[in-house]
């Protein structure tokens, strides 16, 4: 049932050995997607082999958020197939993490970081039922696994805004999915998030999790994803970084801005497979 | 005439005294009803601003005058007693609900902004409402439905089956909120999170208005609709001032809620012509201002002090490094005292004015940090060079921390340091000393890694200028 083009070039992508993760994570056939009238995303196809790190990388407005809500059906979609493991998004919810952009929300929200990343915990601790000890030091080994568990009592407006894309970090985390949806993540963060963030992507792919991310860093895109998806409200390009991230492809993503331009130029020459 | 009625009342001091002991019945049911209520609306308020619902909530409660005097028209052409309770209410209910459905409907199919929608639905609603009342006020009975009470608030009108009422309904409330205190809170703080995790978002956030709506109905009598967003919004806002913890921000709102209630209902008790309504928000509004100047976690007062011994703290350190620094610079700082400073001299270590300086220099020497030898010359004490020592170790430490791991221009550094230092916890400086490998001798200095000004020669010139 898997459209054999993507396929094939799974070959060259670690595939962790558990059957539960070899079912495909993502599946996405002709996803079109529309505000008023005027459409965002044009007939999306691709398909995410398992325990791979993908990079959804485009100019502003090429649609890259809009695709990450459309597929979590937090946007209607004007017709597409969307399939996760093999199943309906309901029924796979529980194994699906989502980290929206940072500024989705009011960080002068009275709580502080702990009871934000126990939030990723409430679906699963369910209806009118209370948060316990136990759920609270999931939370805590969350904080700790992206380094800010001596914040975690900080109200969330006082945190840097690196911190706070940590603690968002940690609510997915605390999840414990097989597939993660980051928009943005790496947007506007200090290094120390960076390499945390980094860090966490690494263990996942060890762990054989899959992650798709949103990326705005196109010189950084072949050091960290092995995967890459160049939207510009069409898929320009989706497979192995190493094949598809490629001068030709950027220009029909990026289009004649010709800074960026540069940039990419100066990316592919540099281009490093991870380890 | 209303001045002599005013000390006819406070001549009466037996009448005050009455109130305030809650010897009457009827004072007893409309002080327990109208705190009751209070207390709820604080409890359910906080969610309601928390989703920024203030303003909906405002137009919901302006909307229900409609609903309740058509109920009492329809009451009366069926040839019943107009003044039904359960049927008003049930009135306001159900107009209370159709203008929040009205302003969601503009929001949703017109391309108008929400604080339009708001302002028509209320205004509408609200005016429609007056007039059908001028309408009542024509009938033979209508003089006499006190159905203007609703508007603004007649608490000392309450009965005990009222405050039944008011009982019951805020005990629900409160009780729902307790249940779905985990859901609502995610539900304000990321509904788009909320909802990729599953939970039914648009039932959740119905239910919360609900409330709202349910809350405003129950408080009609006793704050009226003009005014009962105020109970509504006023309590959490105000406890905002206190807290940083939301189970504590719905506890003190519930409890601020409580007590502007109890505090305008005996105000409004004592002087009745003054409608209970008006009392209540006039009582929120005083417990909001006070909130707002002394609050602990926002307050005016708390956070002007808070800035002001930062300033002082970083005004003391500058000094003290400066003098640590110029001692430094001219050698002496190896003699067992600290040398004798030049005041022209500390002048050019930063861009301080000399009043400034010597408001500064007084100060530290009312520390005993400095003492003053002369007119012009200061040295520090020993105790006043430990701690400048300290505080130029750090400093340098995080000047250090910037060149070596943060990429940041040799020449930007001084800056950025000073910044950010006069915040350094000693956990991170112990964590710098680390990094940078100083810890074997914890209390050296560091030389700086950029030349430090020298004094400038010829500063009276400078000075004279100035």
């Amino acid at each position: 049932m898997a459209s054999q083009s993507q396929t094939e070039a799974k070959k060259e992508s670690v595939v962790a050995s558990e059957p539960a993760n070899q079912k495909i994570p993502l599946s996405v056939y002709d996803l079109t997607v529309a505000y008023q009238r005027k459409p965002v995303l044009w007939d999306v196809s691709f398909e995410i082999p398992p325990g791979s790190l993908v990079g959804v990388v485009g100019p502003n407005g090429a649609g890259k958020s809009t695709l990450l809500k459309a597929v979590l059906e937090l946007l209607p979609r004007a017709s597409g197939r969307i399939q996760f493991f093999g199943g309906s998004y309901a029924q796979h919810r529980h194994r699906v993490g989502y980290v929206p952009q940072r500024e989705s929300v009011d960080w002068d929200f009275p709580v502080d970081a702990l009871d934000v990343v126990t939030m990723g915990l409430y679906r699963e601790i369910g209806w009118f039922r209370r948060v316990t000890r136990q759920h609270r030091e999931r939370a805590m080994a969350a904080l700790e696994q992206v380094g800010i568990a001596d914040l975690a009592h900080r109200q969330i407006s006082q945190l840097s805004g690196g911190q706070q894309q940590r603690t968002f970090l940690a609510r997915a985390l605390v999840q414990a999915a097989d597939l993660y949806l980051m928009d943005e993540p790496f947007a506007a963060v200090d290094a120390a998030t960076e390499r945390a963030i980094l860090e966490v992507l690494r263990q996942m792919k060890e762990s054989g999790r899959t992650a798709i991310v949103i990326h705005h860093d196109l010189q950084t895109v072949p050091q960290y994803f092995d995967y890459v998806l160049l939207l510009n409200m069409r898929v320009v390009a989706f497979g192995p970084t190493s094949e598809v991230f490629t001068n030709e492809n950027l220009q029909k993503t990026y289009g004649g801005r010709l800074t960026l331009l540069e940039e990419a130029t100066h990316a592919v020459r540099q281009r490093r497979r991870p380890e | 005439m209303i001045g002599l009625e005013w000390l006819g009342w406070l001549n009466s001091a037996d009448d005050f005294l009455r109130v305030l002991t809650l010897r009457d019945y009827n004072t007893r049911i409309v002080v327990i009803g109208t705190g009751l209520l209070g207390a709820a609306a604080g409890v359910i308020g906080s969610f309601a601003l928390l989703r920024k619902r203030a303003l909906l909530g405002d137009a919901l409660s302006h909307a229900m005058l409609p609903g309740i005097a058509v109920a009492y028209l329809l009451a009366t052409l069926w040839g019943g007693e107009g003044k039904s309770l359960p049927l008003l209410l049930l009135g306001a209910t159900t107009s209370g609900l159709i203008g929040t459905l009205c302003v969601l409907g503009i929001r949703h199919w017109t391309r108008l902004k929400e604080d339009a929608a708001l302002s028509i639905v209320l205004s509408v609603f609200f005016g429609l409402g007056v007039a059908l009342l001028g309408l009542i006020q024509q009938t033979p009975r209508g003089h006499a439905a006190g159905l203007e009470s609703f508007i603004f608030g007649k608490a000392s009108a309450l009965t005990a089956q009222d405050a039944w009422l008011i009982f019951w309904g805020g005990l629900g409330c409160v009780l729902l909120v307790a249940l779905l205190f985990k859901e609502w809170t995610l539900l304000c703080f990321d509904e788009t999170f909320a909802t990729s995790s599953g939970w039914p978002v648009v039932g959740l956030d119905w239910l919360l208005m609900l409330l709202i709506v349910l809350i405003s109905v129950i408080g009609l009598q006793a704050v009226g609709l003009v005014l009962m967003i105020a109970l509504l919004v006023i309590p959490p806002a105000a406890a905002r001032f206190w807290t940083d913890d939301l189970r504590r921000l719905v506890l003190l709102a519930g409890l601020l809620g409580c007590f502007s209630s109890l505090c305008g209902a005996i105000v409004s008790a004592l002087f009745p012509r003054l409608p209970s309504g008006a009392t209540i928000v006039l009582c929120a509004g005083a417990v909001f201002g006070l909130s707002l100047l002394f609050g602990t976690r926002r307050g005016v007062i708390f956070r002007a002090w808070e800035s002001w011994m930062l300033g002082r703290r970083i005004q003391r350190q500058h000094l003290l490094r400066a003098m640590f620094e110029l001692g430094e610079s001219t050698g002496q700082q190896a003699a067992p005292a600290p040398a004798a400073l030049e005041f022209s001299q500390l002048m050019s270590m930063r861009s301080w004015s000399s009043a400034a300086l010597q408001r500064e220099l007084t100060r530290a020497a009312a520390a005993g940090l400095v003492v003053r030898l002369s007119a012009k010359q200061w040295r520090l004490t020993a105790s006043g060079q430990q701690i400048a020592a300290r505080l130029v170790h750090q400093h340098r430490l995080w000047e250090l921390y910037l060149i070596t791991h943060a990429e940041v221009a040799p020449s930007r550094v001084d800056r950025d340091a000073d910044q950010i230092e006069h915040i350094l916890t000693p956990d991170m400086i112990a964590r710098l000393e680390r990094l940078l490998g100083e810890s074997q001798r914890a209390g050296s200095v560091p030389s700086s890694p950029h030349p430090i000004v020298p004094p400038v020669e010829g500063l009276g010139t400078g000075e004279a200028a100035r």
